[in-house]
């Protein structure tokens, strides 16, 4: 997915801040001169939730606002539709300030616009499943049989075909959420928030509702912007990251970025118990192929570039660094002694390749059998990088901080 | 330091509405009684055993075949007695009253539960309402809707609208503040989060506002036979004032039947609404 800085964002959010009390104004005025939380409160009585956001939502994305608890997450996610009335700045989805807008056209926005699902799942108990999930459909008017329709239709979705007249206290905390989702889809929202969705659940539960989610948003390419305290889950459902601290943004970025160039200390202490080979993809424990030989190289010359960086085999790629394939420094050695000269008779072409995005996990496997490196090759079929043995070790083993940096070669092609 | 004439002002009040608001007043007091009436009648009309076997009928669908027999029981215990029309004065009266109560104190509540600021002038004056002793409500009826079974019902609606209107607010006010950000989340408006989550949700608190409503809804017909409200509690206040108390307790008793009797009903519908 491609979020780069040409698209124009889905929603911009810009100079937020929200401060709880009778008279924020004061406040507000010491935020912007820089005061923390706790001077505030101490001098104003009043009580900081946000302060100082600004970000955007790419459509299509998942977006994950990360924190502990007090950290602002959810006022956030809150302020997004209005349930909490932010204090100051502005909310523009497609060229619509929501902050602006009058209770009836706010409504009208929220039913068109928003699904939301919430940490207890906040399903209605006297309301069937179906009920439930046509809920957002009944409140904009539509039609009883359409509703009907729709509700069948995404409850089978989210894998609860026949749970349609069941009463949700009747079943299992992930089949609730499941509920809750198919709630939030079921009116086709442009951006599903997701306030802490999965952190009620049993882990084993989690993870599964974590898979589904990152797969109904494949499918269906929802803009999501997902809650969560926990980094585990931040990393494995988020293209971007939004770390906040105290109501103010301490990070954005993608999962790798986060954890290979933390922002400051919070960060870093934040992420250091993370397992990196769940997180590191390819790109950040590739390194630049230290030479490569081109087609119209001879066997020779082949040769000669292996032997000065003391490798025994070469990557050959076209001008335009497309991949050709491997030469061995054996076969090029017997070929010359057999009086051969053509690259195409050494060249091998069917060789493993992997994508920069490939998770590090995926590979740990793969390299354990193979003898020869790894070409990382980008959708263009552009050799990227090389993962040999050590530098797959030492990525894993640093932390991926300085995979990081060795992976900057290529950051045009991992950008995401 | 001169007494404060308050008797003297509520008096010039009350005289002022019985000058100026009587014609509506015997207006109302002519159409209730009238419809009192031919209730009290049609239901008469029946053989009691009839009536006994649709009310154990309903019992039986609505509550279980131990409430059926109850019914049957207290109800030809009560024909025995030969208190069969003073109780069906009572509960005409009683639903009557309950009726009203009921159709003035559910909205009510629900602005007092929607409106903090109709909920903070609304529940003084509930508890105004609750502690005032029920006699009082008697003395100005008389001279609005005059003597007889329509100012008992004026006063027993006064007197027992308080818990309908105060548990439909709590019933409201207790709907689960996620359920109601849920509703708010997915656009609903004012309207719409009543209609189809806070009512629904509140309507076992609500029923048990019916409940009480009918309760007090008895005791006060009771009371009210001092202004000739008749029925069982005309019964009591003749014993009393013939000091039969056997009388007086065969009375009595039959309150206490037709009081089980309605407990139960109202009860039950309550709890079948939240069973779903």
């Amino acid at each position: 997915m491609d979020t780069g800085l040409a698209i124009k964002p889905k929603m911009q959010v810009r100079n937020l801040y929200k401060v709880f009390g009778a008279s924020p104004k004061e406040a507000l005025e010491l935020l912007q001169q820089g005061a923390g939380k706790d001077e505030i409160l101490e001098k104003t009585g009043q009580s900081v939730g946000l302060a100082d956001i600004n970000f955007d939502i790419y459509d299509g994305e998942i977006l994950v606002i990360m924190g502990l608890s007090g950290s602002g997450k959810s006022t956030l996610v809150r302020c997004l539709n209005r349930l909490i009335e932010p204090t100051n700045g502005s909310i523009t989805i497609d060229d619509c300030d929501i902050t602006r807008l009058n209770i009836t056209d706010l409504r009208a926005l929220r039913r068109k616009k928003f699904g939301m699902v919430f940490q207890h799942f906040a399903l209605f108990p006297h309301r069937t499943v179906q009920e439930n999930v046509a809920f957002g459909l009944e409140v904009q008017g539509v039609t009883a049989d359409e509703r009907t329709q729709k509700a069948r239709e995404v409850l089978k979705q989210v894998g609860l075909e026949g749970w349609e007249n069941s009463y949700p206290d009747q079943l299992s905390g992930g089949m609730q959420q499941r509920v809750g989702l198919a709630r939030g889809l079921a009116v086709n929202p442009d951006m599903l928030l997701m306030d802490e969705a999965f952190s009620a659940l049993d882990p084993l539960i989690r993870r599964d509702m974590q898979h589904e989610l990152v797969a109904l948003q494949d499918r269906f390419k929802k803009t999501i912007v997902f809650i969560t305290h926990d980094l585990d889950e931040a990393l494995e459902i988020g293209d971007r990251i939004i770390l906040m601290k105290d109501g103010r943004i301490v990070q954005i970025g993608t999962p790798e970025e986060i954890l290979t160039q933390p922002a400051d200390d919070y960060v870093s202490r934040f992420v250091e118990n993370v397992d990196m080979t769940k997180v590191l993809t390819a790109s950040s424990v590739m390194v630049r192929a230290q030479t490569v030989a081109y087609p119209r190289d001879g066997l020779r010359t082949m040769l000669r570039k292996m032997r000065d960086v003391g490798i025994s085999s070469i990557f050959v790629v076209n001008r335009d660094q497309s991949l050709r394939g491997l030469v061995l420094a054996q076969a090029c050695n017997d070929a010359l002694k057999s009086g051969q000269q053509s690259v195409d008779d050494v060249l091998i072409t069917a060789i493993p390749t992997t994508s920069p995005d490939e998770p590090v996990t995926n590979l740990i496997g793969l390299m354990a059998e193979a003898n020869l490196p790894m070409p990382v090759v980008g959708n263009d079929g552009k050799l990227l990088g090389v993962i040999v043995r050590g530098s797959l070790l030492a990525g894993i083993a640093e932390g991926g901080c300085d995979a990081g940096s060795i992976a900057n070669i290529s950051r045009e092609g991992m950008e995401r | 330091m001169p007494k404060f004439p308050l008797a003297h002002y509520i008096d010039v009040l009350l005289d002022f509405l019985t000058s100026h608001c009587a014609w509506i007043t015997r207006g109302i007091s002519n159409v209730v009684s009238a419809g009192m009436d031919s209730a009290i009648d049609g239901l008469l009309a029946l053989p009691s055993w009839v009536l006994i076997a649709i009310v154990a009928g309903a019992a039986y669908k609505l509550v279980g075949r131990r409430m059926a027999f109850g019914t049957v029981l207290g109800l030809l215990f009560l024909d025995n007695l030969h208190l069969w029309v003073p109780t069906i004065e009572t509960l005409v009266l009683v639903l009557i009253a309950t009726a009203v109560a009921v159709a003035i104190g559910i909205p009510l509540g629900i602005v007092a539960a929607v409106y903090d600021g109709a909920n903070r002038v609304i529940m003084p004056l509930l508890d105004f309402m609750q502690t005032m002793p029920a006699f009082v409500y008697l003395i100005p009826a008389i001279p609005f809707f005059g003597l007889g079974p329509v100012a008992a019902i004026f006063s027993t609606v006064i007197f027992a609208m308080p818990p309908a209107i105060r548990l439909t607010s709590l019933g409201i006010r207790q709907v689960p503040a996620d359920l109601v950000e849920a509703a708010d989340a997915y656009g609903c408006d004012r309207q719409q989060k009543l209609l189809k989550l806070q009512i629904p949700l509140a309507l076992p608190t609500i029923m048990a506002g019916v409940n009480q409503t009918i309760m007090l809804a008895l005791s006060m017909v009771v009371i009210s036979a001092m202004i000739g409200a008749g029925g069982l509690g005309g019964e009591v206040w003749k014993a009393i004032q013939r000091l039969q108390p056997g009388k007086g307790f065969e009375a009595g008793i039959g309150i206490v039947i037709l009081a089980m009797i309605l407990d139960r009903f109202t009860n039950k519908v309550g709890h079948n609404k939240t069973e779903n």
